[in-house]
């Protein structure tokens, strides 16, 4: 169905690029690259694709930004993209991150997606570099058929395009696509192509005009369970007598090829290689050392099936669903845990505190449709501000807990789309007197005080009218 | 020593040391009450430590699901809650036909919480209910038995109840049924009521009606309130002790009482229409007529008061039976004598199981054997006789009151194990009283012949001066009482008159003193015996809590060679029903497991622990033990998805669906005749072995239970039976198997959807003769199968 209107599109990319590639706009027109080497990481249901561009400016005019593009569909799916570039030479190189920024261009062809990198160091007429660009995609497979039986293994489609879409001129490009196992059952061909054992290459492709797209398919095995969070709610409270209370809210939803039929516990337990094999088991978590108090439960009571595994540097929850997830199905589950406050609440020079924590989920391997990420400040806490390395959704809101008067400041932070490579700090920002911790205490004193008074007031008076 | 002290001392200091002695007794007293209470709630902490914080069984996940639908839309909409999540598709109004205490109690006490910013979830308030109620039941007893024999039975008496393994069974951290408070609100209006038969105060009359609505509102137990209290006022008025406190404690009790309950919206107007209350209300009469006897006997000189009699009895006697034969009638016009089945099968221990399987098949329904007594109330059971002779030295209204109550709640436990609850409390108040007058009689000896052996000459001089003060207080005492009785008395001369109370009971130990004075040894030993025998109670109750009665029933724990085993199975399934299915699927099991599925699962079911519908019930057990076909029909026809079952073969888990399943047979047999029972006995003998008969190997719920079983261990053995099954290797035609849990102890299966209808001519003959055959059979058999 698709596959037509995708052919279309790329014809219409490439009349585009031949119409338009003279007319643009100088900036780009200067720029070409002369190497482009993609590889194509399929073998989880994250999509990862590291893309080596070696960049030339054949320009008279220095030039800082080098843009990347792509097509609609695949620029929603985008999570990440990361831009690094070598520095030194020989042994003493080092990655150095660069900035990269989504673009809009006013007069992109058929709504191509542009993100601008920025180089540290202008790059003057005639010279060159290398550049290493990795993103990512999720929910870029598609289950086909997308209904299997409990003993049948999971195919999935792959779309994306032969050749690289970039709106330079490309000298020389090749593309590798890894497959998680051998088991490939088509793929289109554009010459030259081959496949061999879980790898296949496109390319050498010589010198393509801008915007050249050229579309393919592939059809493979892929029995990775396709984990996805489809909301996560992460909420982190600030306690200044020492903890750092976190409480992950999640649903999860194997969204694979869907179960049809029965399911069947005997051949499931018996054949576990050949039954289910895409069932998604168990899921592994990574928290930070030194946790504690570790819960892992439902709306229902706890599940039992969890273990911890803690060391100096790490700790692993490896916990399992309740029943073992098929394509469709769901769960909801709640992981909670404290942490020392030492670890994660810092001052700066300026007598405000900050927390910094890692924002994105802690599972590995998994996709989060939404995340939220609420920060709990204590009661009291002032002018809260929040430093993400990526763009978020910001507001505030009250939060009201244990004999709160006032109520805690929450920053609320929101993001879609989220892939472990997320899994960066943030820092926020706040002012807090340590005065304010005495507050509720006080106020149980006060009141059992108040009480206590109360009573032997009580006992001394007499209210009767006749003695 | 205290006494040769008081004995040098002058009559004032005297006075002062004993108001100090009073005090420092009265805050003893209380730290040793808040202790008594911080232990009632921690010996029911077990199930929370050794498992968690969870909601036990199956009627509390009910109460649970009641109380989170109060929290989330308030007493309004509770009101007029319309449940289509169960009973599908009757539904049921929940509002008007539940025990609202319970519920209205944990819902406040959340709401309390949250406004004071205390964000505890309703989970949390209901599993901890019942420990917090327990607490209070302890208090309540102290204070019922403070008002019949002193502070030190009362103190014993709480301290017995706080861990008695009968009311710890039913009220441990998750236990939340409404047993949990309606305990507490029985011991606290008997407490009431002897309050006011002691004081004859207004006040606490009204305060027992209020505690009284509170216990209706709780517990369909409170039955037994309604009528022990008229017993008692019935056995004072025949044992002469009327009195006008006896008329405030019962009349306001019935007028208010009745008028309150008849608020509560599953009660309404059973209050005054059921055969329950009527012995209520005839009493009522009955007392009336005394009292207006005793006045008019006040008034008229004794001649004429003969006269009156004579003219009184001959007329009221023709009028009395009159109304009795329109009441006898009355009740004998309703089907049950008025009665409801539960309280039919009370007074007919056989009734239960001749007429109403539902009620006999449930296992607390069942009578209780003799070791659970010892389970129950351990040596309680030893002390209650003591008790009760303690209760006659010397007899009042109160201890003829729990007299009473140890009598009667004695026989209720005897037909149904789950009213050994009721005895629990009962045999805690005569034990504390059994336990702390041999205390007194053993310490008062013991001090008598150690300070008798030390200076006689002291003791006697000690005796007369404190005889002397006793006897300036008993004059003050003679007055009292007609003071009191004209007036209404302030808070200070009532704490005066409390201290006078006390007073005569010390001045009775003393004699006791003289007359029961036991050999030094022999008290010593006694008193050890006694600790001893306190000491095995303790560890009784401390294992009850922690090893039989802190299971929550729903997650089950093993314990091997290899470590803990934990088997989750059942909220495995919840969980999956809940989040696999669509959100208005129907769920039919049988129904132990309605509840739990409504609460857990959040998905409807046909029938569930309510078992207010015979018919709709025995419609499940028809199905269940149906072939294939017929039950496919019978749940089609109830717009069934799934089916769900508990099987427990692999792991031997015993009280699952195939063990029940005889009581679906004769349930189902019960309404509809072609089930019949014999059909699934081999010469009277319940077994699925080869042995079976080939119904019970063809009904759906074998072919449930034991689908692909054999696939397990290739000859499947079954665990609970001790045996192989009968048949092996069948497939289902009509059902599916949508989902298994990890150890195989709840399975799901699906309803395949009815086939196509295909059209063709072939089929279209064959369709007409099938329906011609087939119309007169239905209506030959009308009653045999409903559902086509």
């Amino acid at each position: 169905m698709e596959a037509p209107i995708r052919a279309r599109e790329a014809l219409g990319f490439i009349l585009f690029s031949l119409l338009f590639s003279i007319c643009r706009s100088s900036s780009l027109n200067h720029l070409l690259i002369s190497n482009a080497e993609r590889r194509i990481d399929l073998s989880s249901h994250i999509v990862k694709v590291f893309l080596t561009l070696k960049v030339e400016n054949a320009g008279s005019t220095p030039t800082s930004e080098v843009l990347l593009s792509f097509p609609p569909t695949q620029a929603d799916h985008l999570a990440t993209v990361e831009a690094l570039v070598t520095k030194g030479k020989r042994k003493k190189t080092t990655l150095v991150r660069l900035d990269v920024k989504p673009t809009e261009l006013p007069d992109a062809p058929n709504d191509a997606k542009y993100f601008t990198i920025y180089l540290a160091n202008p790059l003057k007429s005639g010279e060159s570099t290398t550049i290493e660009v990795l993103y990512l995609l999720t929910h870029s497979q598609e289950p086909f058929p997308a209904e299997i039986a409990q003993s049948e293994s999971q195919l999935v489609y792959y779309r994306d395009s032969a050749l690289i879409l970039s709106p330079y001129h490309i000298k020389q490009q090749a593309t590798f696509i890894k497959t998680p196992s051998t088991k490939v059952e088509s793929f289109t061909r554009v010459e030259p192509s081959n496949r061999a054992g879980t790898e296949i290459k496109y390319g050498p492709y010589e010198d393509h005009p801008p915007y050249s797209f050229s579309p393919i398919l592939i059809h493979f095995e892929n029995n990775s369970p396709f984990a996805v969070v489809e909301e996560l709610v992460r909420e982190v409270e600030i306690s200044h007598w020492g903890n750092l209370q976190v409480t992950e809210q999640y649903t999860l939803v194997h969204a694979g090829a869907r179960h049809k039929g029965v399911f069947s516990r005997v051949d499931y337990q018996s054949r576990p290689t050949l039954n289910g094999a895409s069932s998604l088991r168990y899921l592994l978590a990574r928290l930070p050392p030194r946790v504690h108090s570790v819960y892992y439960r439902d709306e229902i009571g706890n599940i039992s099936s969890s273990h911890l595994r803690t060391d100096s540097r790490k700790s692993e929850l490896e916990i399992e669903p309740r029943y073992p997830l098929f394509g469709g199905w769901k769960a909801t589950f709640v992981i909670g845990y404290g942490l020392p406050l030492q670890d994660f609440l810092f001052e700066t020079s300026d007598d405000r505190r900050y927390l910094n924590f890692t924002f994105g989920c802690p599972l590995l391997e998994t996709v989060v449709d939404k995340l939220t990420v609420k920060v709990v400040l204590p009661e009291g806490s002032k002018d809260p501000s929040a430093v993400v390395p990526f763009p978020v959704e910001q507001h505030l809101e009250t939060k009201y807990s244990y004999l709160d008067v006032v109520g805690r400041t929450v920053v609320v932070m929101e993001k879609k789309n989220l892939v472990p490579a997320h899994n960066s700090h943030f820092q926020v920002y706040y002012t807090f007197k340590p005065i304010f911790m005495l507050a509720e205490p006080l106020m149980l004193a006060s009141a059992f005080f108040l009480f206590f008074v109360a009573c032997v007031a009580y006992l001394h008076i007499d209210l009767s009218i006749r003695k | 020593m205290a006494a040769p002290e008081t004995s040098t001392a002058a009559v004032p200091t005297l006075y002062t040391n004993n108001t100090l002695r009073n005090a420092f007794g009265g805050v003893l007293s209380f730290f040793i009450l808040l202790l008594i209470g911080v232990m009632a709630f921690s010996i029911r902490l077990f199930s929370v430590i050794k498992y968690e914080s969870v909601i036990h069984e199956f009627d509390p996940y009910f109460n649970y699901r009641v109380t989170q639908f109060l929290a989330k839309n308030g007493i309004y909409e509770f009101w007029n809650w319309f449940d289509d999540r169960t009973w599908y598709p009757l539904g049921r109004v929940i509002g008007g036909t539940v025990y609202p205490g319970l519920t209205l109690t944990a819902g406040t006490i959340w709401w309390l919480l949250n406004s004071l910013n205390i964000p505890l979830s309703v989970e949390t308030v209901c599993v901890f209910t019942a420990p917090i109620f327990s607490a209070f039941a302890s208090w309540a007893t102290y204070l019922l038995t403070k008002e019949v024999k002193g502070t030190g039975a009362g103190l014993t008496a709480a301290a017995l109840l706080a861990m008695v393994p009968s009311y710890i069974s039913r009220s441990v951290a998750g236990s939340y049924d409404n047993e949990a408070v309606a305990i507490f609100a029985l011991i606290f209006t008997f407490y009431l009521y002897i309050k006011t038969l002691n004081t004859g105060s207004l006040f606490y009359a009204t305060l027992n009606s209020i505690s009284y609505f509170y216990m209706v509102c709780s517990w369909g137990g409170y039955t037994f309130i309604i009528n022990l209290i008229p017993m008692h006022v019935l056995l004072c008025i025949v044992t002469g002790r009327f009195s006008s406190r006896l008329y405030i404690a019962y009349a306001p009790l019935v007028v208010l009482g009745t008028l309150l309950a008849a608020l509560v919206p599953v009660v309404g107007f059973n209050a005054v229409m059921t055969s329950e209350h009527f012995a209520s209300f005839l009493v009522f009469i009955i007392i009336h007529v005394v009292a207006f006897v005793y006045y008019i006997k006040g008034i008229l000189s004794p001649k004429m008061f003969k006269v009156a009699v004579t003219l009184v009895v001959s007329v009221g006697l023709a009028v009395c039976c009159a109304v009795i034969a329109v009441l006898i009638a009355l009740v004998a016009s309703s089907p049950t004598k008025g009665w409801s089945g539960r309280s039919l099968s009370l007074l007919d221990p056989t009734y239960a199981s001749k007429y109403i399987p539902i009620i006999a098949s449930v296992s607390e329904h069942q009578p209780p054997t003799w070791p659970s007594y010892f389970m129950d109330i351990n040596v309680l059971a030893f002390l209650v006789p003591a008790g009760i002779i303690a209760c006659f030295l010397p007899l009042s209204d109160a201890s003829s009151f729990v007299v009473l109550y140890i009598a009667t709640s004695v026989y209720f436990s005897g037909v149904m194990v789950r009213l050994m609850l009721v005895l629990a409390p009962a045999a805690c108040i005569t034990s504390g009283i059994a336990l702390s007058q041999a205390f007194d009689v053993f310490t008062g000896s013991i001090k008598f012949q150690l300070s008798g052996a030390s200076s006689n000459t002291e003791v006697d001089a000690a005796e007369t001066s404190s005889s002397t003060a006793e006897s300036q207080t008993d004059a003050v005492k003679t007055e009292k009482p007609e003071e009191t009785a004209k007036n209404r008395p302030s808070r200070k001369s009532k704490k005066k008159e409390r201290e006078h109370g006390e007073k005569p009971s010390t001045k009775a130990k003393a004699e006791k003193k003289r007359l029961l004075a036991l050999p030094l040894e022999s008290s010593v030993i006694s008193l050890l015996l006694l600790v001893l025998l306190g000491a095995f109670y303790v560890v009784h109750c401390v294992w009850a809590a922690a090893e039989a009665y802190s299971a929550p029933s729903i997650v089950l724990t093993s314990r091997s060679h290899d470590g803990l085993h934990v088997f989750d199975d059942f909220r495995e399934a919840y969980a999956w029903l809940r989040h696999n299915t669509d959100v208005d699927d129907k769920v039919a099991s049988w129904w132990d497991y309605g509840y739990q599925t409504t609460a857990m699962a959040n998905r409807t079911v046909i029938v569930d622990n309510n078992t207010w519908n015979n018919t709709h019930i025995a419609t499940v057990g028809t199905a269940m033990s149906s072939p294939e076909r017929a039950a496919w029909e019978i749940f089609h026809s109830l717009d069934v998805k799934y089916v769900l079952v508990v099987f427990g073969g692999l792991v031997g888990y015993p009280s699952d669906d195939i063990n029940k399943f005889l009581w679906m047979v004769r349930i189902g047999g019960g309404v509809f005749p072609h089930i019949k029972e014999p059909d699934y006995l081999r010469d009277g003998q319940y077994r699925i072995d080869s042995q079976a008969t080939p119904t019970m190997l063809n009904c759906l719920m074998y072919k449930l239970s034991y689908y692909r079983f054999v696939e397990t261990d290739g000859k499947g053995f079954d665990r609970v039976r001790q045996t192989e099954i009968g048949k092996k290797y069948f497939k289902l035609t009509h059902f599916e198997e949508a989902f298994t849990t990890h150890h195989w102890m709840v399975r799901i299966y699906k309803l395949k959807p009815p086939k196509n209808r295909i059209r063709g001519k072939t089929k279209k003959s064959k369709s007409k003769t099938s329906s011609t055959t087939s119309s007169p059979k239905r209506s030959g058999t009308k009653k045999k199968n409903p559902w086509q």
